[in-house]
C-alpha cells in the first residue's frame, strides 16, 4: 500500500464515519422532536385514540302497588353486540353462534354482511345474564356484550294498561310508565374507557358522573284488588260476548284509584302481539255516555238548588212522555214516583221531569262540578276530557236528554269520581293514580244533607224493587245506579249496542269504595246495567270487603250465626 | 501496520478464541437479543409462547454464527461463484413459483424447510463483489465497475420484482458498498448520483402501485390516515408519548391496544419508543453504535481485499438496516419492510444478520500474524 493509497483510504474512511455520524445524529434528533418537542400533540392525539366517554345505564326506579308489590321491576339483561368485520373473519363460527341466539346461519351471516362496514351491530338484546354468559363462553372474536335493564311486570296483563310499558331502550311509553317518565328514568352516569382498535373495552378508566338511579314510584293500585276485578271483569266480558270492558275502584275518601281494569287486555311481558285495542286503557281514554247512571247527579242538581223536594211526586204515567217534541219512554208505567223512586226505577220520564224543574244554568253548575268534561288529575297520556255542553247551547232538548244521561260524554273515571263524591258527603277529592302521602285537596260539590238523601235513595236501587239488585254484597248495604246506554256510532243511536254500566259504592253506611263497571257490547240476551255490569260490581267487592277487612254494615234475619262469630272473634 | 494490529490483539477467553469469536461484538448482540426479547414479550401481548419462539431463532442464529466463524475465508472465497451462481438460480425459481402462485412470493418452499432466498443475497451479494475484486488492482477500472455494477443490478431486480423493496435495497447497498470500499473514484460515485436521479422518474414507473403509495404516504402521511398513513401516525404517536421516560414495560397505550400495527415485527421499535421512552431509544442506539464501532475495527484490521470489502460491506450494510428501520419508523423515511436488526419479531433477518457478523469474526480469526 503506498503512503497516497493510505491517505486516501483514511480520507474515505473519515467520510464514511461522518456521514453515519451525521446519520445517526439525524435519527436522535428526530426521537428528540417526536419525544420532547411534539410529545404533548402525540400525546393528546394518543389519547383521542383510546380513550371513550361512554354512558353507564342508570337503573329505573320501581314501580309498586300501595302495599309495596312490585308492578314493573328492571332486571339486569346483557345484550350481545358485534364488531361485524371480525365477526366475518370467523364466518365458520356462525353456526354455533345462530344457535345460541336462536337465529339462522344464513339469515346470521346476511344480516352481519349487510352491515359490515359498521363498527357496533346489535346481534341480540336483552337475554338473561346466563344466556349472554353462554354466548360469551363460546370466546369467538368480535362477540361483545352490554349491561342494559329490562322492565319486568310480574303482574302480566292485570295492570297491563295503567301500568304502561317501556321500549327496549328502557323508556316509558305507555301509562304510568310513560306519565312519570322523568320520575322513574334516573339519569345515566358517565365513565371514561380505554378502547383498543377494535373498540373492546380494556378498562375502566374514571368514573365521570355515577349513573343516578331513577326513583321508585308507588301507585295508588292495591294489587289484590286489581286482580280480583281482573278476573270478574275479564269473566263477565267472556261470558257476555263483550267486546270490551273496565273497571275502576276508588276510595272516595282520598279519590286514589284502587283498582283500574281493562278488557282486553295484553301481556307487557312479551308485546309482540298486543293490539292498539288490548294497549288502550279505556278507563281513562275512552269515552261513554253515562245513560241512568247521570240521573243522581240530576237528583242533586234538583235538591241542591231547592227545585225539587225529596218527596216530591212524580206522574210518569203511562210510561211513554212528549218533551220538547221529543219521545221520553220508560220501561213500563210507573205511576206516580219520588226522587227516589225515580231513581229506583230508573224513570226516565221521572228524571226528565226533574231536570225541566231545575233551571238549566243550576244543572249545567252541578254537573260541570261533578267534573263532567274536564280533565282528572290522573296525569295519565291521553286521558279524555270528555264533553258536558254548556246550557246555553242545550236549549230544551238537551237538557231533556241531558236528563237520562245522552248528549254528554265521560270517563270511567269520570264517573267513578263523581259517585266518590256522593260516598264522600259531598266533598270531592281529585283522582289520583299515585298513593298519596298527604291529605287529599277535596272540593264541596254539594250540601252532606244533599249527600246523605242521594245515598239513601241510592240504597234503595240495589233493594229489592230496585233495577240493581244484583249488586247486593251480602253483609253490607250497598248504594248505587245502573245504566245501560244505546251506543251512539257514526250513523246514529244503534238498535241493538250497549253499553251496560253499573256505579255504586259500600258499605253505605259509610262508604270505603266506590267502583264503577262498564261492559261494552255485551251480546247475550241481557243487555240492562243491572243484569251484566251489577254482579260484576257485586263479585269484586265482595272479595274486596273480605281482603280490606271491612266491617259488615248490614245484619240480614237469617244472618245471625254469623255475627255472632265474628263477635266471638274480637 | 500488520505489527501494529498483532500487537493489538486481544486476549479473550480461551474458549472464545478456540470458537473464533470476538469477545465484545458477541456482547453487544447478546445485551440486544436480550433487549429483543424483553421488548418483544411486550409488543406481542405478553406471549411467552412468542418470545420463546424469538429465543430458539436466536439460538440458530447464534449456531450459525458460531459455524461460520469456523469456516477460513480463504474457503469461504473459492466457494463465492458457486454461491452467487446458486443464489440467482433460487431467486429465478421464487420468481417463477411466484409467477405461478400469482402475486408475491419471497419464500421457496423446499419440503423440509422454507427460506427467503433473498435473504441469502445479502450475504453473497459483498461475497461476490469481493471474490471479484481479490488480487485484482484497486481501484477498479471503468469497465470493472461496469461489470460489477450489472452483476449488483441483476439480482436486485429480481428480488425488487418479487417485489421486495426493502431487502432489493438492502441487497444493492451490500454490493454498492463493497464496491465503495474497493475505492471507488469520487468522479464515478458523483456520475452513479447523477445516474441514479435520472433513473428515479423511470423507476417511478415501474413501480407497483403499492410501493408508489408508500412514497407518497411517506411525504404526506396525514393525506391518508385511516389508510396507508395509518402506520406512519400511529407509530409517531406511539413514540411521541412516550416522552422522556416512557410509560413503562408493557404500558404503552398505543401499542398495547393494538392501534399500532406491525407492533412486534417492523415497527417494534415505536413500541420501544413508547415504553422506554427518550432514554430507551438513545441507549439502544449507543448499543447498536457500540456493535458497529466494534464491527468497524474488526473490518479495518482485516488482511486481505476479499477479507476487507466482505467485513466493510456486511458493517456498513448492518448501519444501513438499523437506520432505514429507524428512520421508517419515525417517519424519516418511507415505509419499507425492513426489521430492526436483531430486535424485530421474526427469523430470516436475524439469522443472516448474526451468520454476517460469523463471518465477521472469522475474517478477524483467521488472520495471519505476520511476527
Amino acid at each position: 500500500m503506498s503512503a497516497q493509497e493510505r491517505q486516501e483510504g483514511r480520507w474515505r474512511r473519515g467520510v464514511v464515519l461522518a456521514a453515519f455520524a451525521l446519520v445517526g445524529l439525524a435519527l436522535l434528533a428526530r426521537a428528540v422532536e417526536l419525544q420532547i418537542l411534539d410529545r404533548d400533540f402525540l400525546q393528546t392525539q394518543g389519547q383521542q385514540r383510546h380513550l371513550r366517554v361512554l354512558d353507564v345505564p342508570a337503573h329505573r326506579g320501581m314501580i309498586t302497588d300501595r302495599t309495596g308489590e312490585p308492578i314493573a321491576v328492571s332486571t339486569p339483561v346483557d345484550s350481545i353486540w358485534g364488531h361485524p368485520e371480525e365477526l366475518l373473519e370467523n364466518s365458520d363460527r356462525l353456526p354455533e353462534l345462530g344457535e345460541l341466539l336462536g337465529r339462522e346461519t344464513g339469515e346470521l351471516r346476511e344480516f352481519i354482511e349487510a352491515r359490515s362496514g359498521r363498527e357496533f351491530i346489535y346481534l341480540k338484546r336483552h337475554l338473561a345474564p346466563e344466556q349472554a354468559d353462554a354466548v360469551l363462553s363460546l370466546d369467538m372474536p368480535g362477540i361483545y356484550s352490554q349491561r342494559e335493564y329490562r322492565r319486568y311486570y310480574p303482574a302480566g296483563e292485570v295492570a297491563a294498561q295503567l301500568i304502561g310499558f317501556t321500549n327496549i331502550d328502557d323508556q316509558g311509553q305507555e301509562g304510568l310508565e310513560l306519565a312519570y317518565e322523568g320520575w322513574l328514568q334516573g339519569r345515566p352516569g358517565s365513565k371514561r374507557v380505554l378502547r383498543d382498535r377494535l373498540g373492546r373495552i380494556i378498562e375502566d378508566v374514571e368514573n365521570i358522573e355515577s349513573p343516578r338511579p331513577g326513583q321508585d314510584l308507588q301507585a295508588s293500585i292495591d294489587l289484590r284488588l286489581q286482580y280480583v276485578a281482573y278476573r270478574e271483569l275479564k269473566a263477565a266480558v267472556n261470558e257476555h260476548g263483550a267486546d270490551a270492558g273496565s273497571m275502576v275502584i276508588m276510595d272516595p275518601a282520598t279519590g286514589e284509584v284502587l283498582a283500574m281494569v281493562n278488557q282486553p287486555a295484553f301481556n307487557p311481558n312479551n308485546r309482540r302481539n298486543a293490539t292498539t285495542a288490548q294497549a288502550r286503557n279505556r278507563a281513562i281514554v275512552d269515552l261513554l255516555e253515562p245513560g241512568s247512571a247521570i240521573k243522581p247527579f240530576i237528583a242533586a242538581a234538583a235538591l241542591e238548588s231547592g227545585a225539587v223536594e225529596p218527596d216530591r211526586q212524580f206522574d210518569t204515567s203511562p210510561g211513554e212522555q212528549r218533551f220538547a217534541g221529543h219521545s221520553v219512554r220508560d220501561i213500563r208505567d210507573y205511576g206516580e214516583l219520588d226522587v227516589t223512586g225515580i231513581l229506583q226505577k230508573s224513570s226516565n220520564i221521572g228524571a226528565t221531569q226533574i231536570a225541566l224543574e231545575t233551571d238549566p244554568e243550576s244543572l249545567w253548575r252541578t254537573l260541570d262540578q261533578f267534573g263532567f268534561g274536564s280533565l282528572t288529575a290522573s296525569a295519565f297520556p291521553g286521558e279524555a276530557p270528555g264533553h258536558l255542553p254548556h246550557w246555553r247551547d242545550w236549549r230544551e232538548i238537551g237538557q231533556v236528554t241531558a236528563a237520562y244521561g245522552y248528549g254528554m260524554s265521560m270517563t270511567p273515571l269520570q264517573l267513578t269520581k263523581a259517585y266518590a263524591a256522593i260516598a264522600n258527603g259531598g266533598e270531592m277529592a281529585e283522582a289520583s293514580l299515585l298513593k298519596r302521602d298527604s291529605e287529599p285537596h277535596t272540593r264541596t260539590v254539594m250540601s252532606p244533607g244533599t249527600a246523605e238523601h242521594l245515598m239513601g235513595m241510592l240504597e234503595q236501587v240495589v233493594a229489592p224493587g230496585g233495577t240493581g239488585t244484583r249488586a247486593a254484597v251480602p253483609g253490607y248495604r250497598v248504594a248505587g245506579k245502573t245504566g245501560t246506554v244505546v251506543k251512539s256510532g257514526p250513523g246514529g243511536y244503534s238498535e241493538d249496542e250497549y253499553q251496560s254500566i253499573f256505579a255504586g259504592m259500600l258499605p253505605a253506611s259509610s262508604p270505603r269504595l266506590v267502583g264503577v263497571v262498564m261492559i261494552d257490547n255485551p251480546r247475550g240476551e241481557d243487555f240492562y246495567g243491572g243484569a251484566v255490569a251489577a254482579p260484576v260490581f257485586a263479585r269484586v267487592m265482595n272479595d274486596a270487603m273480605r281482603l280490606l277487612d271491612i266491617p259488615r254494615d248490614h245484619i240480614e234475619p237469617d244472618d245471625g250465626a254469623i255475627i255472632v262469630r265474628r263477635g266471638g272473634e274480637s | 501496520m500488520a505489527e501494529v494490529l498483532s500487537q493489538r490483539t486481544t486476549r479473550t477467553g480461551a474458549w472464545l478464541g478456540e470458537l473464533r469469536l470476538d469477545l465484545p461484538l458477541l456482547v453487544g448482540l447478546g445485551l440486544l437479543a436480550l433487549v429483543g426479547l424483553v421488548v418483544v414479550y411486550s409488543a406481542g401481548g405478553e406471549d411467552t409462547g412468542l418470545v420463546l419462539r424469538q429465543a430458539v431463532r436466536i439460538g440458530l442464529g447464534l449456531t450459525l454464527m458460531i459455524i461460520l466463524a469456523q469456516i477460513p475465508p480463504n474457503l469461504l472465497r473459492l466457494w463465492t461463484p458457486w454461491l452467487f451462481l446458486g443464489t440467482l438460480v433460487l431467486l429465478a425459481a421464487v420468481l417463477v413459483a411466484g409467477e405461478l402462485g400469482q402475486g408475491a412470493q419471497r419464500w421457496l418452499n423446499l419440503g423440509f424447510l422454507r427460506f427467503q432466498p433473498s435473504e441469502l443475497m445479502k450475504l453473497v451479494m459483498p461475497m461476490a463483489v469481493a471474490w471479484y475484486l481479490y488480487q485484482r488492482p484497486l481501484p477498479p477500472r471503468w469497465w470493472q465497475l461496469i461489470l460489477l455494477v450489472v452483476a449488483i443490478a441483476i439480482p436486485v431486480l429480481m428480488i425488487a420484482l418479487q417485489p421486495d423493496l426493502g431487502t432489493a435495497l438492502l441487497v444493492a447497498c451490500a454490493g454498492l458498498f463493497a464496491l465503495f470500499l474497493a475505492g471507488l473514484r469520487w468522479r464515478y460515485m458523483l456520475g452513479g448520483l447523477i445516474a441514479a436521479a435520472v433513473a428515479t422518474p423511470i423507476l417511478w414507473t415501474h413501480l407497483h402501485e403499492y410501493q408508489r403509495q408508500r412514497v407518497i404516504t411517506f411525504l404526506n402521511p396525514e393525506s391518508d390516515p385511516l389508510g396507508a398513513g395509518y402506520h406512519i401516525i400511529q407509530s409517531k404517536i406511539a413514540i411521541g408519548s412516550g416522552g422522556v421516560f416512557g410509560k413503562g414495560w408493557t404500558q404503552g397505550t398505543q401499542s398495547q391496544l393494538e392501534f399500532l400495527p406491525e407492533r412486534s415485527t417492523d415497527f417494534v421499535f415505536a413500541v420501544l419508543g413508547e415504553e422506554f421512552g427518550l432514554v430507551g431509544v438513545a441507549g439502544l442506539m449507543l448499543l447498536y453504535l457500540f456493535i458497529f464501532w466494534r464491527a468497524m475495527v474488526l473490518s479495518m484490521r482485516a488482511q486481505d481485499t476479499f477479507g476487507r470489502l466482505l467485513a466493510g460491506s456486511i458493517t456498513l450494510t448492518f448501519f444501513v438496516y438499523v437506520f432505514v428501520n429507524i428512520g421508517m419508523v419515525t417517519g424519516l423515511l418511507p415505509v419499507v419492510g425492513v426489521p430492526l436488526p436483531m430486535i424485530s419479531y421474526g427469523g430470516t433477518a436475524m439469522v443472516t444478520l448474526l451468520a454476517g457478523f460469523g463471518i465477521l469474526m472469522s475474517i478477524d480469526s483467521h488472520r495471519r500474524f505476520m511476527a
